[in-house]
């Protein structure tokens, strides 16, 4: 395959295989949001069985076919369906879409440079994430249905299909599935590592990248540490399925029978899950808090409030990051004094947390705000981290953690924290960078209709669930109607229920306006949201290189907005000056 | 069908909402309007909409805490659980007031700073103070947090002393229900294999060690006397499954091929409990809370507290491990737990 390629490219290089970013961009755009679609619709049929356990749904019949007999899904199939939502959500939506978007679209557009370093490798970790896609999805079809053991496939459950029947084949195909999907992450965040610290342009240092350029470059950073040590953890659970190894098991006995396994602990597993599993939040956060950092700085028209101290608390999130994986093992048996260290390290994360709330808000304070969707969805990312985060004291404090570990407060916790804020910022990245993806725009009213049904609905369903965690529910219940203690809580999951189908409604306004306005929507402009930043200088069709002629210099940070002289007049005569103007005389850099 | 009706009629609205807003759009073009810049008049708007917002979250709050904080667990069964809940209480205290605080500023800077054409906004990029005191406050009040709560764990988690009168109780859990074991007068329980599983030994305890002779095996329900520590050892048969308390603030998992611990003292009887709930059906539980399999939904036990009386004849009319052994005329064993 060659390596460098011209403008009359035919369509499979130019659509398929192609090098390009901007078009790699919009493939991972486009898996991402299929694999996003078929995770919503999981989760709105689990909710069914929630709210109404035991009847009968036309449309899980249709869908389930023979998970679900008679309409009602079987006890492990809801299992099946909980572990495949949270795995695409996590990974496949807001990993390789989140990131996967926008880090090809934006490095090379707001650095300055005329692709990736590497076009080849680039299109590669495409590929290896669509076949993985691909494999996710085959395993739904397979004998014994999809994996069933959680997304974080603990074992003994994920080794042995005698304990659960979506531990055979299924798992089987999740395992090579994610392995692929590793090998195809870390050959993206490679190649984003290195172009961000090579192929800057001319002026573009380190402190005068918007945030998201350092939001995405911590993230891959956490990538390439954290994502190898999940691949290990997988091969050595696919060694202790296939090959008789025991790494993970000991002294079991099951369907009968002493399995001959002996010496391995599950312990293992799960501090080699975390190691990644906890970094991952993060990366599904940065990318997020960098997106909406960016946009809520445009569209208010104000520089974004404390740049030094946004990378630094960015930098010690993505450091803690790494070390805090413990506070998901508080209960398991683990050393307690390994709980209080991680217990010390998890709430320092707190600290970091705090200073980006706090500049956001600080950024929105005396500014000129329009609220476009993306502004919308940026605050709206605000709130859910706040919302989201501030339970994180009480589940990263192990003492209370005994009691609400893995109940229901725990996924009100995290669905707020990560995945509201991980999709926010995506749908904010969409709405703002659309224009660059499809040189199009997309519809603010339905935009603006589509952001406040999904914020209402997101914490109808998310908050309730801290209740339910109070009161004592675990997670991953197949229904709570075997407890009389849980029977006065029916109402709450009727009520999260019905949220979770309106949310799943509301999300077709979205598909709409995606598909019209990237077919039918109106040109865009070059630089329609009066945007400081690099990428708005390149031209609004796609080219290849970018930028005709040369590539710009760049002068001054991306926040100079709003900026006036003594007299109170905007410096360049409008309220905002791009990157690529040079210092006017009467005006200091920013960033020095 | 309700739900199919209820979801069909919300998909109509959401197309026809979508079909207006279009319509509005084209109409707009078509007058030469520039349909991505948002207009003062729908910046208003928006604006509004975020005090409409803040006003409803709060409510949505305050309405789910109405509703339903009596439905919540009781107050706590065991000695530690009370610190727990306390801990707890501390920690929304500082929870709450910043949800509200920077929920307000938030929201109330949307609706107040929206775009107007003839004002500026503040080119203010960093304030070293403002920061520093953001760093500083935070970092004071986790520092408050971590003590607490590590003053919390380290007590929780340091076992019972064994030269306490305490009762030693190994759980057991399987795919898909508990068993107890009780040490017995020696208070030592018998060695435990999944090699020895046989028959009804579902626990796998091995016959030959004297130390089982007198131990005590129960399903469906266990005993525990008030007041007096309880030290939990957990095991598990096959999978992960882990021993959940709610009531005493209770958690461990149970994990193959090791043994997991616990301990706690129980307050409150079962008896006392339902006066306080004020529900005569009420029952202390362990439920299974680490996914197991298909039926992990419905892996439970019944925890009955009484006073050491009770608990001492229940326990007496429990039937001995020894005392099911094949052939209890040859063990030597046998007859010393008789004594």
């Amino acid at each position: 395959m060659s390596t460098h390629h011209h403008h009359d490219q035919d369509f499979l290089f130019k659509y398929v295989f192609s090098q390009d970013h901007k078009m790699i961009s919009k493939q991972f755009l486009i898996t991402g949001f299929i694999m996003g679609f078929i995770g919503l619709i999981m989760s709105t049929l689990f909710r069914l069985q929630l709210g109404w356990p035991g009847e009968s749904f036309w449309i899980i019949d249709k869908l389930l076919g023979s998970w679900a007999e008679n309409g009602v899904m079987a006890p492990d199939k809801y299992l099946a369906l909980v572990t495949m939502h949270g795995t695409i959500m996590v990974f496949f939506l807001l990993t390789a879409g989140l990131s996967g978007t926008f880090s090809n679209l934006l490095i090379p557009l707001q650095i300055g440079a005329r692709d990736m370093a590497s076009g080849f490798l680039n299109m590669l970790s495409f590929w290896f994430f669509f076949l993985s896609s691909v494999i996710m999805l085959i395993s739904l079809g397979v004998e014994g249905g999809a994996a069933s053991a959680g997304w974080t496939i603990y074992p003994p459950l994920s080794a042995l299909p005698q304990a659960i029947p979506g531990s055979g084949l299924g798992m089987t195909l999740w395992l090579v599935a994610m392995a692929l999907f590793i090998v195809g992450s870390l050959l993206g965040s490679l190649n984003y590592i290195v172009t961000i610290l090579n192929l800057r342009t001319k002026g573009m240092s380190m402190t005068r990248l918007p945030l998201t350029i350092w939001a995405f470059l911590l993230t891959a950073i956490i990538g390439v540490v954290s994502f190898p040590v999940l691949l290990s953890a997988a091969l050595l659970l696919i060694f202790d399925r296939g090959f008789g190894t025991s790494f993970y098991l000991s002294d079991i006995y099951i369907g009968g029978q002493v399995l001959e396994h002996n010496g391995g602990s599950p312990i293992l597993f799960e501090h080699l899950f975390w190691f990644l599993g906890h970094p991952e939040v993060y990366i599904v956060l940065l990318p997020a808090l960098g997106i909406t950092s960016e946009i809520i700085s445009t569209m208010t028209r104000k520089p974004i409030f404390g740049y030094r101290a946004m990378i630094g608390s960015m930098v010690a999130i993505a450091f803690l990051s790494t070390i805090v994986w413990g506070h998901h093992m508080f209960v398991t048996g683990m050393n307690p004094f390994l709980g209080a260290v991680f217990t010390f390290t998890t709430l320092l994360i707190a600290i970091p947390s705090a200073v980006k709330v706090f500049n956001y808000l600080t950024t929105l304070w005396k500014g000129n705000i329009k609220f476009s969707p993306a502004t919308l969805f940026s605050i709206g990312l605000v709130s859910t981290f706040i919302s989201g985060g501030l339970t994180g004291l009480i589940l990263g404090d192990s003492a209370l953690d005994i009691n609400v570990h893995d109940t229901y407060f725990v996924v009100g916790h995290f669905h707020i924290v990560m995945g509201l804020s991980a999709i926010f910022g995506m749908f904010a990245g969409v709405y703002h960078w659309f224009p660059k993806l499809f040189g199009r725009m997309m519809n603010n009213k339905i935009g603006q209709l589509h952001f406040w049904i999904t914020i209402v609905c997101a914490y109808g369903i998310f908050f309730p669930m801290h209740f339910l965690g109070l009161a004592g529910v675990p997670r991953r219940y197949y229904t709570n109607s075997e407890f009389p203690l849980f029977d006065n809580l029916l109402d709450i999951n009727v009520l999260i229920s019905t949220f979770a189908i309106i949310i799943a409604f509301g999300q077709l306004l979205f598909l709409y306006n995606f598909v019209f306005s990237a077919l039918r929507g109106p040109k865009a402009p070059q630089n329609p949201w009066d945007s400081n930043s690099l990428e708005w200088t390149a031209p609004v069709e796609h080219i290849h290189g970018n930028w005709y002629g040369d590539i710009p210099e760049v002068y001054r940070w991306p926040y100079d907005y709003s900026k006036v002289d003594e007299n109170g007049e905007y410096i360049g005569g409008k309220d905002f000056i791009p990157q690529t103007t040079p210092l006017y005389d009467n005006e200091t850099d920013e960033a020095h | 069908m309700m739900v199919l009706l209820v979801s069909v009629t919300v998909l109509l609205v959401i197309i026809s909402a979508a079909q207006i807003l279009k319509i509005a759009e084209l109409s707009a073009i078509s007058k030469g309007v520039k349909v991505y810049e948002i207009s003062e008049k729908d910046n208003r708007v928006q604006a509004v909409l975020m005090l409409v917002f803040l006003v409803f979250y709060f409510s949505f709050f305050a309405w789910q805490y109405l509703k339903w904080s009596h439905l919540m667990l009781p107050v706590s069964a065991s000695e530690h659980g009370v610190g727990v809940d306390s801990l707890m209480n501390v920690t929304w205290l500082f929870i709450i007031p910043v949800f509200i605080i920077t929920h307000i500023l938030l929201f109330w800077f949307a609706f107040k700073y929206a775009f107007k054409a003839n004002r500026k906004a503040v080119f203010f990029s960093h304030s070293n103070k403002l920061e520093l005191v953001w760093t500083l406050v935070p970092s004071l009040a986790l520092t408050v947090l971590i003590l607490y709560g590590l003053n919390n764990w380290n007590k929780i988690m340091t076992p019972v002393n064994s030269e306490e009168d305490h009762v030693l109780i190994e759980l057991l859990g399987q795919q898909f229900s508990w068993g107890a074991r009780y040490a017995g007068d020696d208070k030592k329980l018998g060695r435990a294999n999944v090699n020895y599983i046989e028959g009804a030994n579902f626990m796998g305890i091995d016959s030959t060690d004297n130390n089982c002779k007198d131990d005590i095996v129960v399903k469906g329900e266990f005993h525990i006397p008030v007041n007096v520590p309880v030290q939990f050892v957990m095991r598990s048969n096959d999978v992960l499954h882990s021993a959940y308390m709610p009531h005493f603030r209770a958690q461990m998992n149970c994990v193959p091929g090791m043994k997991t611990q616990f301990n706690f003292v129980p307050t409150i009887t079962s008896k006392e409990m339902k006066k306080i709930t004020n529900n005569e059906n009420f029952e202390y539980l362990l439920l299974c809370n680490k996914i197991c399999g298909a039926a992990h939904y419905n892996m439970q036990m019944n925890i009955v507290v009484e006073s050491k009386e009770d608990y001492a004849k229940w326990l007496s009319s429990q039937k001995k491990f020894g005392s099911s052994l094949p052939n209890p005329s040859e063990g030597g064993a046998l007859v010393e737990t008789q004594k």
